[in-house]
């Protein structure tokens, strides 16, 4: 894609609104950061490169003001989302959307250099990866270092954009395939999942970087993780409280989650907790036929009701 | 008796092994690809590649602990007289931290001020304090994000370690700093360390210059207090925060805390826990104002407790051990490092942080 395309229309964008975020270069080489566009000169910071990995469509709740969005295909879903459910004026939003041809998972490139300082990234044109550090290269492709995402991807171009900063592409995942890592999982048994869970929780330090990640935790203040009244988790640091918070946070997002990953790609502490947000995603196609984030005219089933769902035997015993 | 040693590679597990036999020790350990600090077993794969994911400051200053417990119970002669036990528990026992970083000593020691060197000293963290022994490794190789030089530190710096542990090529160097780790050392077994100090002392010279020096070549920054007042540059710079908790729990020297009483009908207990300064609720007054209701507000509340008022309180040192933690585990990469090095430039100036 041509980032001097997708200046020009930042450029263009930030005419008619107060701000356009997009990315600019992070701390690193390997980390790029949220940039936030209100006068013209600050247009030249803007990068676009498979480093551009948060969902910036979650600042959209909590900015009142005209703004200007640079979106992948995932997270254009969340402003899908966020029209089904009305928290957004799309009227006060314009999508510049990006089609992508996949992002990479810091962490899982830091695992393989071994988590030295990255000084260098450099993307070649076959979908490798060149990454420079202090003991040299290390070559590798990108689709071993992007996210889970990525690798199920159905939707590379924007569901809904007003500008497109290149031709859109189709993806080639088989759609069949989404749920192959749920699929899976869920051969486990119950004993097995318990441990499995156990132990990835018991690392929580319940600093709810997850939590004020995830763009559709759209509650955040007021989370009943910290209210006092009710007073449904305890500030003990153990399993138990840790387990229940992770729990109330996958079920409120029960046919809202938009699987951006944001959840997992912050959690310091390694948890793959967007794993529970995906097994209760395929439990909602399975009753409700329904998946977040698509179509705006869609309605969430937990936002609506039926006297009788037509997958849902209890109403007929 | 020498103050240094050496354990060769190969006796380095049974070093650790006999440790545990005297006190309980904590190491850094890998889960998936994570380095944790728990306590030491042998089923454990110990981790001394790169600093924890989380610093150690969980073993003094636990992330919830008990204060005390209580119980109610009713007088079943005057049923409106209510009694309260209370009961604490206050002996800790003797404690070894392995694999602490230099930085990560270094938070102990911005802890010690308020909660030790005081006229009430907090008998909980002094009590572990005292009991705890911290043996740490110097740094092979800088972090993505760490920045120890431009606030005073090193990556071989022995402030706040009882030990200081440099890896060279066959085996460790061994420095014993303070009293607790002359002991250590005296009964360790180690061999004369003589021989291997010209070797660690060019590692750890070599490792020093490789850190990068991201705002202040003295080590002691100081901050324009005219652009640390404007707000637009706080609302400019803290734009993309998301106000999670992360870089605070993850501070070697973030000390504040929350208190609760978590009980049921007869009986509970008063929890300490973590608190931090990027929550909402920190703040949060019971009439329901918030003098801190906002993002940039809170940030800049982190950063002027780390490098104003903690310094101006006690005798100019900073409470930021630059160990990169809240830059590398950043959801959205905000960089204190960068948002420090643009308040020093500005010094005397009132412009907007351009």
């Amino acid at each position: 894609m041509s980032l001097d395309k997708l200046k020009q229309i930042i450029t263009d964008v930030l005419k008619d609104v107060d701000v356009v975020i997009g990315y600019k270069q992070g701390f690193d080489a390997l980390h790029a950061t949220p940039c936030f566009v209100t006068k013209p000169e600050q247009v030249d910071e803007i990068i676009w490169s498979p480093l551009c990995v948060q969902n910036l469509a979650g600042y959209l709740t909590s900015l009142k003001k005209k703004v200007g969005i640079v979106v992948k295909g995932c997270d254009s879903r969340t402003i899908v989302q966020y029209m089904q459910e009305g928290l957004i004026d799309r009227n006060k939003v314009v999508v510049i959307g990006i089609p992508c041809t996949g992002i990479l998972s810091v962490k899982k490139v830091l695992e393989k250099v071994k988590h030295e300082p990255v000084e260098e990234v450099t993307f070649g044109n076959d979908g490798t990866v060149i990454v420079k550090t202090p003991s040299g290269d290390t070559k590798m492709a990108l689709s071993e270092v992007a996210p889970d995402k990525c690798e199920t991807c159905l939707y590379p171009t924007p569901v809904v954009y007003d500008h497109l900063a290149d031709e859109p592409i189709a993806s080639t995942k088989d759609p069949q395939n989404v749920f192959k890592d749920v699929e899976e999982f869920n051969k486990k048994s119950l004993e097995e999942k318990k441990k499995y869970w156990e132990k990835e929780f018991d690392r929580c330090i319940r600093c709810y970087a997850c939590r004020n990640a995830c763009p559709m935790c759209v509650c955040q203040d007021s989370c009943i993780a910290e209210t006092r009244d009710p007073h449904w988790i305890s500030q003990r640091s153990n399993l138990t409280e840790k387990m229940m918070f992770h729990m109330i946070h996958a079920l409120h997002l029960a046919g809202r989650c938009v699987e951006c990953g944001e959840c997992e790609r912050v959690c310091p502490m390694g948890i793959p907790v967007n794993k529970l947000k995906k097994k209760i995603n395929s439990d909602m196609k399975a009753l409700f036929g329904y998946e977040p984030g698509v179509k705006p005219e869609d309605k969430p089933p937990m936002l609506t009701f039926s006297v009788e769902e037509k997958n849902i035997e209890e109403h007929k015993l | 008796m020498a103050d240094t040693g050496f354990i060769p590679k190969e006796k380095w597990g049974a070093f650790i092994e006999g440790l545990s036999a005297k006190a309980q020790v904590w190491v850094p350990c890998l889960e998936e690809d994570i380095v944790i600090f728990r306590p030491y077993s042998k089923e454990r794969v110990i981790c001394f590649d790169r600093p924890a994911n989380t610093p150690p400051k969980g073993v003094i200053f636990p992330q919830s602990d008990t204060l005390f417990s209580f119980a109610f119970t009713k007088d079943p002669e005057n049923p409106q007289k209510v009694m309260v036990e209370l009961e604490e528990k206050l002996d800790f026992p003797k404690t070894i931290i392995i694999g602490s970083r230099p930085c990560d000593a270094k938070g102990f020691l911005i802890y010690d001020r308020p909660y030790t060197q005081t006229d009430t000293p907090d008998p909980y963290y002094k009590g572990r304090r005292e009991q705890t022994t911290i043996i740490t490794m110097s740094c092979q190789s800088p972090s993505p994000g760490c920045f120890c030089t431009a606030v005073g530190g090193g990556p071989a710096d022995k402030v706040g370690s009882d030990i200081l542990i440099t890896e060279v090529n066959t085996g460790y160097f061994i420095e014993a700093i303070t009293e607790k780790g002359k002991e250590i050392l005296q009964q360790s077994g180690a061999e004369n360390g003589s021989s291997h100090e010209a070797e660690a002392r060019k590692k750890q010279e070599e490792v020093h210059s490789r850190v990068q020096d991201r705002f202040c070549a003295d080590g002691k920054p100081k901050i324009s207090r005219d652009l640390f007042e404007n707000d637009d540059f706080w609302q400019e710079e803290l734009a993309k925060c998301v106000s999670c908790g992360a870089c605070t729990y993850l501070c070697p020297t973030c000390y504040c805390f929350n208190i609760t009483d978590e009980k049921t009908f007869e009986k509970g207990e008063r929890i300490r826990s973590w608190d931090g300064c990027m929550y909402t609720h920190f703040t949060l007054e019971a009439s329901g104002h918030n003098p801190r209701p906002t993002k940039y507000q809170r940030f800049k509340n982190r950063v002027g407790h780390k490098f104003i008022f903690y310094p101006e309180k006690y005798d100019g040192v900073i409470a930021c051990c630059g160990c990169g933690r809240c830059i590398r585990y950043c959801p959205m990469s905000v960089d204190i490092s960068e948002v420090v090095s643009k308040l020093q430039k500005q010094t005397g100036s009132a412009s907007n942080g351009k």
